[in-house]
């Protein structure tokens, strides 16, 4: 006989919905952890039990282990999904759950652990066959070596500091010239801002693309659900992604999909999983960065182009199915978009708009998902992230999937908070957007240029007087 | 005596860093337009700032407090 699970849901927002939507079709039962700002939230009435685990602050919260094991030890839980962000690449919380006897619904706390160190996941991926951003080996102390590796590597190319990060600490050479007056100056801010001159060097990728790879894993088998494309980013947030990517050949995407998978299976990954890749447009080259553990907030557009539910799947994997899919009964279909409808004032450098939901009206019609927790009424709390909405549509090809997300963004209704509707639009309609020419910095440099063109048409007209 | 009022609804921070000192503490005194806490609206932090000079009698919420827009955050006199 089977076994009944009751799936504890460790998230809120969008994704605890989402989740408690495939678990309602698999026919489990749903357990909710809510903080006191959530009580009213939507995952908490659609649940079977709903159980408070705390204050707003997250810490306190949906980052509280001891509550969240306190719940699913009250309710009789079976199972946990971490959803993404809060405590879904916590390996320490992963083993915690599996010590108390549950199912964590996603790799194990191992596999967490290897692929977040980001030289660990490198290296792997190295013994794996799958490219890394060529660079040099460990960190560069002398000039000559670091003239060595470029030769190798190219210009132009990045000296970053060993301790920098968050873009600090970086100088790009464009040739030897630079390298040889760069890298003293480099080692002396590394030691300067950082307190240890170590660099490292790197390829500078000018116009490099964000392409991630969907793979599925039930610990003996891998398949991937192909990629999407996540270029367009403010500030490192993903603001549209689609599936598939307008840039890649069909040889270069099996080509990068199958690195994907090699190295999904060279750690026998079990659960959904996503593999971060730059793309280099210019020279059609792919480099693996990152492995992210946990479903993403940008899965939909992979359902919409392959007909899996990724979350359903994940938590059949999580029971103990095998894969249900072979890799050749996935096929790519149609296009899809995904815009995050955001709580927030474009008009004014994005500033957050928390508050009471006075009227909503979502689009319909074929080829359009809304992916929420907001309703008509609901307060949204200023503690938590400000996605409002997923708007993602499907259509035949890339153009119509456009048109048809323009149609949708027309058709939606938000009052009583701002949202970033008008930036979508704006960005649909650009030249660029349309014939899919972009890289992860033009959403910024549109977006300057704009303000630019603002500013300079409300300037008083001097030549008049 | 003045009182400091929160500008937006968030999540109230008496020091800019877990591990950092506070601000500003009881008795302390406080010039015009120096920052006594952040508030935290949708992971976008933001520094309050004093309208006035003196010193701190009170802080009416706690570290880490939810707050509302216009809740009073601290006295100076």
């Amino acid at each position: 006989m089977t076994k009944i699970h009751k799936l504890l849901i460790a998230n809120r927002g969008e994704i605890a919905v989402r989740i408690a939507r495939a678990a309602q079709e698999l026919g489990l039962q749903t357990v909710a952890v809510v903080s006191d700002a959530d009580t009213s939230s939507l995952v908490a009435q659609m649940a079977d039990e709903v159980v408070n685990i705390g204050p707003a602050h997250p810490a306190k919260s949906y980052l509280n282990a001891d509550a969240i094991l306190r719940a699913a030890s009250e309710t009789g839980a079976t199972m946990v999904h971490p959803g993404y962000g809060f405590l879904s690449e916590n390996a320490a919380f992963a083993r915690r759950v599996t010590q108390a006897g549950l199912i964590f619904v996603g790799p194990s706390a191992e596999t967490i652990e290897c692929m977040g160190n980001k030289s660990v996941a490198r290296e792997t991926a190295r013994r794996a066959g799958v490219p890394t951003v060529p660079g040099s080996t460990g960190t560069v102390g002398d000039l000559e070596t670091a003239v060595a590796v470029a030769a190798v590597v190219g210009y132009p190319i990045m000296i970053k500091a060993s301790a920098g990060g968050g873009g600090r600490g970086i100088r790009v050479a464009k040739d030897e010239v630079e390298l040889r007056q760069f890298m003293p100056l480099a080692q002396g801010e590394a030691r300067a801002a950082f307190g240890d001159d170590a660099v490292y060097l790197e390829r500078f990728i000018a116009t490099a693309r964000h392409i991630e790879v969907q793979v599925l894993g039930d610990g003996k088998n891998v398949i991937h659900c192909y990629e999407r494309e996540c270029s367009l980013q403010r500030r490192r947030q993903k603001i549209v992604e689609e599936a598939p990517s307008p840039t890649l050949s069909q040889h270069t995407r099996e080509a990068l999909c199958e690195s994907a998978v090699r190295l999904a299976a060279a750690v026998g990954y079990c659960g959904a999983g996503t593999l971060e890749f730059l793309y280099d447009d210019e020279s059609g080259e792919f480099f693996f960065i990152e492995m992210n553990t946990r479903i993403q907030v940008e899965h939909p557009v992979s359902e919409l182009v392959t007909g899996v539910d990724l979350v359903r799947e994940m938590l059949r994997i999580a029971m103990g199915e095998p894969l249900r899919y072979r890799q050749d009964q996935i096929f790519l279909k149609g296009a899809a978009i995904e815009c995050r409808l955001n709580a927030e004032d474009p008009e004014r450098n994005f500033m957050p708009s928390p508050g009471k939901l006075s009227a909503l009206h979502w689009p319909g019609g074929p080829g359009v998902r809304v992916d929420s927790h907001v309703y008509a009424g609901y307060t949204i709390p200023p503690f938590y992230d400000s996605l409002l909405a997923k708007l993602i549509v499907w259509d035949e090809d890339r153009a119509s999937a456009i048109r048809r997300m323009q149609r949708a963004l027309a058709e939606t209704r938000i009052e009583g908070v701002h949202s970033t509707i008008a930036l979508h639009q704006a960005l649909l309609a650009d030249p660029s957007v349309k014939s899919g020419h972009f890289h992860t910095g033009y959403l910024e440099q549109w977006m300057a240029q704009r303000a630019a063109a603002k500013a300079q048409a409300l300037l008083p007209d001097l030549t008049a007087h | 005596m003045s009182e400091i009022l929160s500008p937006l609804p968030g999540t109230f921070y008496m020091r800019p860093a877990p591990d950092a000192p506070n601000y500003k503490q009881v008795g302390d005194s406080v010039a015009i337009d120096e920052v006594i806490g952040l508030v935290e609206v949708m992971k976008m932090f933001n520094e309050v700032r004093s309208e006035v000079s003196g010193k701190v009698v009170r802080y009416a919420v706690e570290n880490e407090d939810p707050v509302e827009a216009g809740q009073l955050l601290l006295v100076i006199e």
